[in-house]
């Protein structure tokens, strides 16, 4: 049982490894650039979709977090304390271990946190920023949520813009790769193909823990939040710490999507943080189908590709308008109507 | 501060209040009818000033006012013709996306009709440099029919609600649209004309002040964010607290700036924003039961 | 099933555009741009594409570069950083192309840096900051002039004027901040005083509020420090509010448009540009002028609208990339990027180029004339 449910994901794996196969003995490989990148991006949606689809939150904001993740990490990988060496808060520092030193293109030195504290730090921060915005937000419905979580995701967009350090409107360059044992996310070329699975296994995890959630009792009680939250409160659901909880895990998939991108794409830029990406995330959910984690997947994989390859030059926003528009018309419940495991909602509610 | 500084910072205020408060209005007209945030409102703004530009080329300035003005209505209303009236069963959700996808649409096709230059309509009176001084404090002349037009705009439709029949049954529509209906009303163009309302008076705000905030393809997202926020200041859905909410707004964000670095200005007014929305919803004068009613 | 059937195409749909010729017909130069065409920086790309749409219609129908016909990619990246970085990747390795002209912005400019300069391809940015070419990259180049240059012409005037009280704004984008910092470092060197610095947003509709505070200040003159639209509000409120202080602007102002946008309150307006604005009025002989009179007449005619500074980096580096093919006698990336930095007294419209091994921008102050507005039109400013 616990198997079948689990039989899509490889399939999804499989067809990954296929994709990278192919278009490497096409010769193509330069592909796998935008899939990579879309991937993380898909990443973010799928976090959207259970907060969306699941709990049936609405958030105009996911772009912020994305931005938290990446900018921390950014900011502690390329902060230069080589000139402040000799003084004791950074000598402890090395002594624990988290600063490390490189030269850059140009010969310089630099003396940065590890990535990995960047990484971790970006978790912590993201998470905890969640936990705050999300306490309030989550007492929100319908248009007030979405304009709470848009005037969070504008507010991150602001401060980037107003603070030094966070690059402002340039943005922060340079970001050396992350190293992950032996692996290391980096858009070297020499490493494409690596980074690619990395991207690919990073979204599959989180698609195995999305499904795991939902199929769980957790899972079970957040779509009955979904079904009428006063009903599923009556049957002893803890609603607010339910949503709150969708709420963080979401943030933190965005957040951990920002990090890496930005390891990959050695810098990150205030129009991560901006609104258009937040709405272009809620979209993309939208036309896969809201609660559809398959349906997010394809559909934030193949609008990202078609996006960053620029297939439609200047009329890409105004494809994705016409896009969005029909979907919601016509596909109401998204493209793809295949759903989840094949159960809904209300016939689960007799099973154990 | 000098009086003359503050009361300066005042005007500044107001007009930028005005503008606000416009837009809010627009959102509460279409929100009250049918429940939509109409996230294309601030391109009826812009659509207005662009269209109102062009005919100017050609035509004295009154007049391509009222064609800028007349063409965005016919605009609104196939919004709603084309779009919103399709939605079988529309979420909240749902209805958010899909204006959004709206005012990106409209946006992209200004862009592609006329293109990325900015441009800024002739001022109704004198020129860009002209300058009325009321004690001791400077504004400009267009600033101040920005404001008038405002006020007319907020009195003709309060008049408009109040008295005429097809006002009433749009407040009708908005109180309960089964019973608007039970009674006869055709609560399908009701919601039609509300959008035609709305975008007939954002245009006109928009050509008010186009002398003043110049007109680019891309402004609208930053007006419709401003005007979300002040209507949700005031109470969705209340055009007088909206009004009072927008004036507000426009001085916080005004005198904002004698305190604060004016990098920070926008992040005040969202800070406003996210404070109310966590500690009263319904807005400064709204009254929570009458949120609920708007649900889906 | 259907999810399954779905990949599969979209794989099948891959390797069928894989096999799709990219490679560069034979013998030909294929030059890629990647500019902010649409979007919030369109007031430089779109510009900047149109001139280099043109030029390379124009190459190609009088036999190409050194007898090669001229290919151009060109990607509308609407200022988005990954974007730019997602096509430069493609414009580097599939398209294989020479060089890449563009991006439009700073922030753009910075993330596809280390990426040519490891994928060995010729970069020519349209963008301002210094920090493009400094520290320098064996294989980026810039044609903009620097905004320590304009910087230092202003100062001199206000100095000269006694003006030494003054106060700053400056736009929240990678050209305002940068211009503001410039502004800060030399303004002891010039014994000005900068009273009060602030920073506005590029969408700001209304800057009354800021500019009271300027006025509070009784500054002598303004130094307003932008690129976009909305420094011709600067110039508007500054009138409205009854403020009698000269205003000094950038070379971002390089655009008819945004004094047309100020309209009367444009007049007296005094700024540091390229001689491409006033091309008409420069005396007869001098190095630049036949080649502006010839962008402005070709360029207006084609797309009826006015020559602008900011397409004219793109032209510059279209046209130094072309020099350096016919130096280099060949289209190989290494003796092309070689002739680039050995080019000298090259006429551009920003001014003469004079490329070094560690002179990767090649101008200097010489390169800017002081313009100001009369009649709504640009002028250079008499002394």
């Amino acid at each position: 049982m616990a198997g079948r449910r689990f039989l899509p994901l490889a399939a999804v794996a499989l067809a990954v490894a296929a994709l990278q196969l192919a278009l490497s003995a096409a010769g193509a490989v330069y592909y796998l650039t935008q899939l990579t990148m879309s991937a993380y991006y898909s990443l973010v949606v799928l976090g959207l979709c259970l907060l969306m689809g699941y709990a049936g939150q609405i958030s105009l904001g996911q772009a912020g977090f994305f931005a938290i993740g990446g900018y921390t990490s950014a900011v502690l990988t390329t902060v230069n304390l080589h000139g402040l060496s000799g003084t004791p808060a950074v000598q402890a520092l090395a002594r624990l271990g988290v600063l490390v030193e490189r030269r850059d293109l140009y010969d310089h030195v630099l003396l940065s946190f590890a990535p990995w504290v960047g990484l971790a730090a970006a978790l912590v921060l993201t998470a905890l920023v969640a936990l705050l915005i999300g306490l309030p937000v989550i007492r929100l419905s319908g248009h007030y949520l979405a304009m709470a979580t848009l005037g969070f995701g504008l507010i991150v967009l602001r401060l980037i813009l107003a603070t030094p350090l966070l690059g402002q409107a340039d943005g922060i360059s340079g970001v050396p790769p992350l190293p992950l044992a032996a692996l290391r996310v980096t858009g070297g070329l020499a490493r494409r193909v690596e980074n690619y699975y990395i991207s690919w296994a990073l979204v599959l995890i989180g698609l195995a823990l999305a499904i795991n959630l939902v199929h769980s009792r957790v899972g079970r009680a957040l779509r009955s939040l979904h079904g009428g939250e006063e009903a599923a409160g009556a049957m002893g659901v803890d609603t607010a710490r339910l949503k709150l909880a969708t709420f963080v895990l979401s943030a933190v998939f965005a957040g951990v999507a920002g990090v890496f991108l930005t390891h990959y794409n050695g810098g990150i830029g205030p129009s991560e943080a901006a609104s258009m990406k937040s709405v272009r995330y809620v979209a993309v959910v939208a036309v896969g189908g809201m609660d559809n984690l398959w349906g997010a997947l394809a559909a934030g994989a193949l609008l990202n590709f078609i996006s960053l390859r620029g297939y439609l030059g200047s009329y890409d926003d105004a494809f994705f308008a016409g896009i969005l528009i029909a979907v919601m018309l016509f596909f109401p419940e998204g493209l793809l109507k295949a759903r989840l495991g094949g159960r809904r909602a209300g016939r689960a509610a007799g099973s154990g | 501060m000098r009086f003359e500084q503050v009361f300066q910072y005042f005007l500044a205020g107001l007009t930028e209040g005005a503008i606000f408060a416009i837009v809010a209005i627009g959102f509460n007209i279409i929100y009250n009818t049918t429940g939509i945030i109409n996230f294309a409102q601030g391109e009826f703004l812009v659509l207005g000033g662009m269209i109102a530009v062009s005919l100017s080329a050609f035509l004295p300035l009154a007049l391509a006012v009222a064609l800028a003005v007349a063409a965005t209505i016919v605009v609104g209303a196939l919004v709603d013709l084309l779009f919103i009236r399709w939605l079988a069963s529309p979420s909240v959700l749902r209805l958010v996306v899909i204006t959004i996808g709206i005012s990106i649409l409209l946006r992209e096709g200004m862009l592609h009709l006329w293109d990325e230059k900015v441009r800024a309509l002739r001022p109704f009176t004198g020129s860009e440099i002209s300058s009325v001084r009321i004690l001791g404090a400077r504004i400009s002349p267009q600033a101040l029919w920005a404001l008038g037009i405002s006020a007319v705009i907020v009195v003709a439709l309060s008049l408009f609600f109040r008295l005429t029949l097809i006002g009433r049954a749009m407040r009708a529509t908005a109180a309960n649209r089964t019973a608007a209906r039970l009674c006869g009303i055709n609560t399908r163009w009701m919601v039609t004309l509300s959008f035609m309302l709305s975008a007939g008076i954002g245009a006109l705000a928009g050509c008010a002040i186009s002398p003043l905030t110049q007109t680019q393809y891309d402004m609208g997202a930053s007006l419709a964010i401003k005007g979300f926020t002040v209507a949700i200041l005031g109470g969705l859905g209340n055009s007088m607290a909206a009004v009072a909410a927008g004036l507000a707004l426009g001085l916080v964000e005004v005198f904002s700036v004698s305190l604060l670095p004016l990098a920070y200005k926008d992040a005040v007014s969202l800070t406003v924003l996210l404070i109310i929305l966590f500690f009263r919803p319904s807005g400064l004068f709204g009254r929570a039961e009458v949120q609920r009613l708007k649900e889906f | 099933m259907k999810k399954i059937v779905a990949k599969a195409v979209l794989i099948l749909a891959l390797v069928l555009m894989a096999a799709l010729p990219l490679a560069a017909q034979k013998g030909s130069i294929k030059i890629g741009a990647v500019l902010a065409v649409t979007g919030p920086a369109s007031n430089l790309g779109a510009p900047e594409a149109k001139t280099l749409e043109m030029l390379v219609a124009e190459a190609n129908s009088s036999g190409g570069i050194a007898g090669r016909k001229v290919e151009l990619v060109l990607k509308d990246t609407g200022a988005s950083p990954e974007k730019a970085l997602s096509f430069a990747r493609q414009l580097i390795e599939e398209e294989k192309v020479l060089a890449i002209i563009g991006p439009s912005t700073s922030g753009e400019s910075m993330k596809i840096k280390d990426v040519c300069e490891e994928g060995r391809t010729i970069l020519l940015s349209c963008a301002a900051a210094e920090a493009i070419v400094n520290p320098v990259a064996k294989w980026v180049f810039k044609t903009p002039q620097n905004d320590a240059f304009a910087t230092r012409w202003i100062y001199q005037y206000l100095k000269d004027k006694g003006l030494t009280r003054i106060g700053v704004v400056a736009s929240n984008t990678g050209f305002g901040n940068a211009g503001k910092a410039q502004l800060e470092k030399y303004a002891p060197q010039f014994g000005i005083e900068i009273l009060i610095a602030e920073v506005y947003d590029k969408e700001a509709t209304d800057l009354t509020g800021v500019l009271t505070k300027l006025k509070a200040k009784d500054v002598q003159a303004v130094v307003n420090w932008s690129i976009e639209p909305a420094q011709s509000l600067v110039a508007k409120n500054i009138r409205q509010l009854g403020m009698d202080a000269p205003l000094l602007q950038s070379h971002g102002f390089g655009n008819i448009k945004y004094a047309e946008a100020a309209g009367q309150a444009a007049e007296g307006i005094i700024f540091p540009c390229g001689r491409l604005l006033v091309a008409d009025t420069l005396p007869a002989g001098h190095p630049q002028k036949a080649l502006l009179q010839k962008y402005k007449k070709q360029y207006e005619a084609k797309y009826n609208e006015d020559v602008s500074t900011f397409g004219g980096h793109a032209y510059d580096a279209f046209i130094i990339l072309a020099e350096a093919v016919r130096r280099a006698g060949s289209a190989e990336p290494e003796k092309v990027r070689s002739a680039i930095e050995n080019l000298k007294g090259f006429a551009g419209t920003a001014g003469i180029f004079n490329f070094s091994p560690t002179d990767h921008n090649g101008l200097d102050m010489s390169s800017f004339e002081m313009l100001t507005v009369k009649n709504g039109k640009f002028t250079l400013l008499k002394p």
